[in-house]
Formats: structure tokens, sequence, C-alpha cells
């Protein structure tokens, strides 16, 4: 059987487990931005440094769950599906994005933050207007890190009932087939691929419209 | 006018930066804070835009207690430049001049012309700069840059915190000009910390010296060269201090000058050059170091002769001749310890331009120039040069 007709006769299997893939993947990415980034800013403004500790510790401490481990764990809280499976993937997604959301904020110039201040830029401005502005070079590079990641680790959602790549694999493994097996990993790699492509697009975009974020501030 | 009632300043830490500063600062004048590193000058001057609460005191502008109002309005109202510059990295030089007109909403078709209008104020091409980055501007360009930014919304005070520090000599110059030049024009209330007394000087109407917290003295620059309050002001405009009695400057002793040795007015690395250089190598020093003759001296500086530009240039030709072959001896000389006026006079006597400062063990240690002796003479008897100077104006 040629991989053309193979690709043919189940175009619609991976169809879906294309799209199922992909809604995981967006659903846990956007949810970490939406939680880590606001968070990370929280903790640059924090004046109790035991909590920054503290919080970093957690997210680091997800981090280091096998993800197995934690897609199992979620089943009795979260039942099966799609849920867990993005809470699940949303938990790993925190550490990175919150460590270069911080990390970007704390490497602005703080001499370019007095004169803000001094100017008469107001603490949501400095934020909206400098800070963000500023880190978005360490931001993007904390959500495409993750987002990569997140694609490969999508591939096990399928173990909890969720669906995506992840899927074509366990079935070509149940029925010994190479060519389903192979199809999945390498779709998993292609959607990585094309999606870091599109993120640094993306970043490009944002640095145009709001501003070039060259590293080289002034001496 | 800027008034500062009593005002003390502890920071959380327990430190004390700031004791009972009680100072009016005048309506379009420059104001130059000076003092030594953590004198308090910066602190004293973040009080104005509220950068800085104080612990107890007021500061009042134009009579109004800054407390009572919002402190980002307050701050969009006083320019804002510091040694840093600050500019911001991801806005083009037009976008950052604009930043405090866009703050304060004013209607964008006013702010085009007005940042044209700046940037043609310091001499910088719009056309060429405007839509590069900070980062590719020049040290002076960069600061240049920053006070238009400050200059931006025409605010009545603007506050700078050695603005000019991090430049090199030639940009401080200029732009030390280029505000002198403004300032003329705008009048307007500047508050310039420095802790370079030259500059401030050269741009103050008024200088406020300070130290540990406290303002020390407060005048003209004028008057602050004439009548130092105390030995630290003393010491800090960079008058050495004398042995006999002194009371601000006035009534010195003219004895007193024979106390100075030549130790204290000699400069201690004259030009010099070792007996195997070549000819040309030479020539190359003494335009490098702008004099000409050169001290030969050998590994141990041991003086051996001297080599004027004349007699250079005479054997130019000889090619294999070494300055030793060409140098001439020494003709005077006197020990370190040498009284100054002793000096002068065998200086004078034998029509010398200078005279080396040799140790009993023959090595050079410094080199008493005519230039040397005027330069100390200004430090260390300021009344006397001005005698000098208007016994000088009378025979005129
Ligand atoms: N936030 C702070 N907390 C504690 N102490 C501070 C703080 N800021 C300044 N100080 C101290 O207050 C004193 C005065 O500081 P300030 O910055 O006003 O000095 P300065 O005269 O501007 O010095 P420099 O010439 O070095 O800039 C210094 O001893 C400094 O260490
Ligand atoms: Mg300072």
């Amino acid at each position: 059987m040629s991989i053309l007709t193979f690709l043919q006769e189940r175009a619609g299997d991976i169809g879906i487990a294309l799209q199922e893939h992909l809604i995981i993947t967006v659903s846990s990415v956007l949810l970490g931005c939406i939680i880590s980034i606001p968070l990370g800013i929280l903790l640059v403004y924090n004046r109790f440094k035991w909590l920054n500790s503290a919080v970093f510790f957690i997210a680091n401490l997800l981090q280091t769950i096998p993800s197995l481990a934690l897609l199992a764990i979620l089943i009795p809280l979260l039942g099966i599906g799609l849920k867990p499976a993005i809470i699940a993937l949303f938990l790993y997604s925190i550490m990175p994005i919150l460590r270069n959301t911080y990390d970007g904020f704390q490497s602005v110039d703080p001499s370019v933050l007095e004169s803000a201040r001094g100017i008469g830029y107001d603490a949501k401005q400095r934020i909206l207007k400098i800070q963000l502005p500023l880190s978005l070079p360490y931001i993007m590079s904390g959500v495409r890190i993750t987002t990569v990641y997140i694609i490969s680790w999508a591939t096990l959602a399928t173990l909890i009932g969720a669906g995506g790549l992840g899927q074509l694999i366990v079935s070509g493994l149940g029925t010994n087939k190479l060519e389903l097996i192979i199809t999945g990993a390498l779709g998993a790699i292609v959607l990585a691929l094309l999606t870091d492509a599109l993120l640094g697009w993306v970043e490009r975009m944002l640095t145009k419209k709001y501003g070039r974020t060259s590293s080289a501030t002034t001496a | 006018m800027i008034e500062f009632q009593q005002v003390n300043k502890v920071y959380d830490d327990g430190f004390q930066a700031l004791k009972d500063i009680n100072l009016t600062i005048k309506k379009g004048e420059l104001t130059a804070f000076i003092g030594p590193s953590g004198s308090g000058k910066s602190t004293t001057m973040k009080l104005i835009n509220r950068l800085i609460t104080p612990s107890s005191g007021k500061v009042l502008i134009n009579g109004e207690d800054i407390m009572t109002k919002n402190p980002v309005e307050l701050r969009r109202n006083i320019g804002y430049v510091i040694q840093n510059v600050g500019l911001f990295p991801h806005m083009t030089i037009g976008k950052n001049v604009a930043v405090i007109p866009h703050l304060k909403k004013w209607d964008p078709k006013k702010i085009e012309p007005r940042v044209e209008e700046l940037m043609r104020m310091v001499n910088l091409d719009p056309e060429v700069f405007r839509d590069r980055y900070p980062s590719e501007l020049s040290g002076g360009q960069q600061q240049r840059i920053g006070v238009i930014r400050a200059l931006a919304a025409d605010p009545d005070i603007i506050l700078m915190d050695e603005p000019f520090s991090a430049l090199d000599p030639i940009s401080r110059e200029q732009l030390q000009d280029e505000l002198i030049r403004l300032q003329e024009e705008l009048n307007k209330t500047i508050i310039f910390v420095t802790h370079d007394m030259d500059e401030a000087i050269k741009v103050a109407d008024t200088i406020v010296l300070m130290k540990d917290g406290e303002i020390v003295q407060t005048g003209t620059p004028e008057s602050i060269l004439r009548h130092p309050a105390n030995d630290f002001v003393r010491t800090f405009i960079g008058q050495k201090r004398l042995d006999g009695d002194m009371n601000d400057g006035i009534g010195i002793d003219p004895e007193s000058i024979r106390v100075s040795t030549v130790d204290e007015v000699m400069v201690t690395q004259p030009a010099t050059v070792t007996p195997n250089r070549g000819l040309a190598e030479a020539i190359k020093i003494m335009s490098g170091r702008k004099v000409d003759s050169l001290f030969v001296v050998d590994k141990q500086r041991k003086l051996l002769g001297i080599v004027s530009i004349y007699r250079l240039l005479n054997q130019y030709g000889e090619e294999n001749k070494t300055v030793k072959d060409i140098m001439r001896p020494i003709g005077y000389q006197v020990s370190p310890g040498t009284s100054l006026p002793e000096a002068v006079e065998i200086m004078s006597n034998a029509r010398l331009t200078n005279l080396a400062v040799v140790d009993d063990d023959g090595r050079l240690v410094g080199l008493l120039t005519r230039g040397s002796i005027v330069q100390h003479l200004n430090e260390v008897y300021p009344t006397i040069v001005e005698q000098f100077a208007s016994n000088l104006g009378e025979e005129a």
C-alpha cells in the first residue's frame, strides 16, 4: 500500500486527530499566558520576596512531575477527556512563561524606568508602554518553547481519552501498523515546526507594532 | 520659585540622607547642587518632583506645597534628565522626544512640528535622526535628546542629575555650551546636579554646596570662589590649604610664599625619552606631548641630557643617529626641597623656560615650568594673582 493511498484512506482520522491536538495545545498555552504573564508582573512588583520564592518553587515542582503521572493524578479529580488534558498541559506551561515574563521585566534598564517615572508615566503606563514591549522578546521566547514542548507532550493526552495525534500512535501500536505510528509522530513534529515559525512571525509583527525591542539599551 | 522648608529625609533603612534643608531656588536661574558622592544632591533634587517624599518639612513650588498635588501631573510639568540618559530603547528618537506631549494629550498635529523644532535647537537634523533608535546615536547625541525630551512640553522647571558626567570631555564642553545658550533663550528654572566644580562654575547662576546631607554654602560662583565658607569648600573648589594664617583669603602674608617648595609645584611627568631612540621617534613623542624639548633619561630615570626640537630637526637627515648622539648636557637643575623663590630666581637669572628637579642619585623627579608656577600661584594665592593682575592692568 502506497503512502498516498494510506493517507487518503485515513484522511478523516488524521484530520480529527490534528484538530484535537491543536485544540489541546492552543487552549493550554493560552490559559498559560492568561495566568502566567499577569502573575509574573505581579511578582515583579511584589515586595514580599518569600512569596516569589514560594510561587517559583511550586511552578518548578509542577514541571518535574512526569507527564504520564500528572495525567493519571488528574483523572480522579477531573475525569477523562479534553478537560484534564488541557489542565495538565497548562500546568506545564506555567513555569516557562512565568519565569520569562519575570526575567523580562527584571531586565528592563532601571534608568529607563526611573526616567519614565520622573517624566510622568503612571504605574499602568510604565507596565504597558515600557516594560511589556521591552520584555516582549523574553515573553515570546517563553511562549514558543512552551508551545513546542506541549505539542510533543499532547501526544500522551490520548491516554486519558482526549484524542489528538497520540491517538494515531496508540492505534498504530495496537494494530501493529507502522505507518500509523509514523504519521502520528511526524504530524506532531511538523505541527511543532509550523507553530514555532508562526509564533516567530507573530513576535516580529508585535515588535513592529509596539516598537522595536532590541537588547541594546542606552548606555 | 522653589522653597525647601526644614526638610529632613530618613530612608527606610534609617539612614538620614538630608538634615534640615532650607533653601530657596530662584525662578529663571540655573542652580547647581554640588558636593561629594553621597552628600544628598540627588535626594534633594528628587524631592522636587516627588520621586522622593520628605520625612519632615515641606517643599513649595510658587508657594504651593507639592504634597497637595498629584505626583504624576506634577512630574509631567517638570523636566527630568538623568546621567544614564534613560531614553526608551524601543522607541525612535522622534517618539522619545514626543513622549511628554503625548502623555499630556497634545493635539498630534502640534507634536510633530514641536519635535522638529526641538531637534533643530540642538543641531540634530530631524530628517536624519527622527527615525533612528537611541542605540544608533552617540552618547553626546543621546544626551541632547535627553535634554530636549525634558524641554518638549515647555516646563518651567527642569531637573538635571549629572546629565553630562558620562560623556567624554569634548562632548561635555559642547553640551555645557549648548545648555548655556538654551538657558539664555529660555530662562527656565534649572536644577543641575554635578560633582565637577569647573562645570558648576561654568553653567550656574547659583551654586549650592552640600556635604553629608547638609548645605554648606550657597552663593554665586564668584562669591564662593572669593569667600569660601570653610576649609571643606576651599578644598572642594581646589584651593590648596595654606600653612600660614589665612582668613577668607584676605590678608595673606606674602612672606608665606616661602613655604612653597619645588615639589609642590613641579609637574611630575615631564616628557622624557630614552637615549637609544631614533630622532623621528623623539619628534613623535614631542608632538604627542606638545613640548619643544625632551629630557633624556636612562631606565633608572637618571637624567643624562636634553634635546630640543631645533637640534633634532638640524640633525634629522642622519638616519643612524640616536638621541644620545645629539643631546646636550643639562645646565641648571635643583634638588627636591628647594624653595620656590630660589628656583624662580635661578630660572629668571638664567632665562630658563623650565628647570629640572633632580634627586641626589641623579634621577629626574619633576620639572618646574612657567605654566606650573602660574597654576600653583592661582591655586594657593588667588588674591596675589588678582593683585598681580590689577597691577598689570594699571601698567598697561
Ligand atoms: N533608597 C535609599 N535607601 C537608603 N539610602 C539611600 C537611598 N538612596 C540614597 N541613599 C543614601 O543617601 C545618601 C545620599 O544619596 P544621594 O543619591 O542623594 O547622593 P548624591 O549626592 O546624589 O551622590 P552621588 O554624587 O554619588 O550621586 C547616600 O549616602 C545614599 O547611600
Ligand atoms: Mg546622585
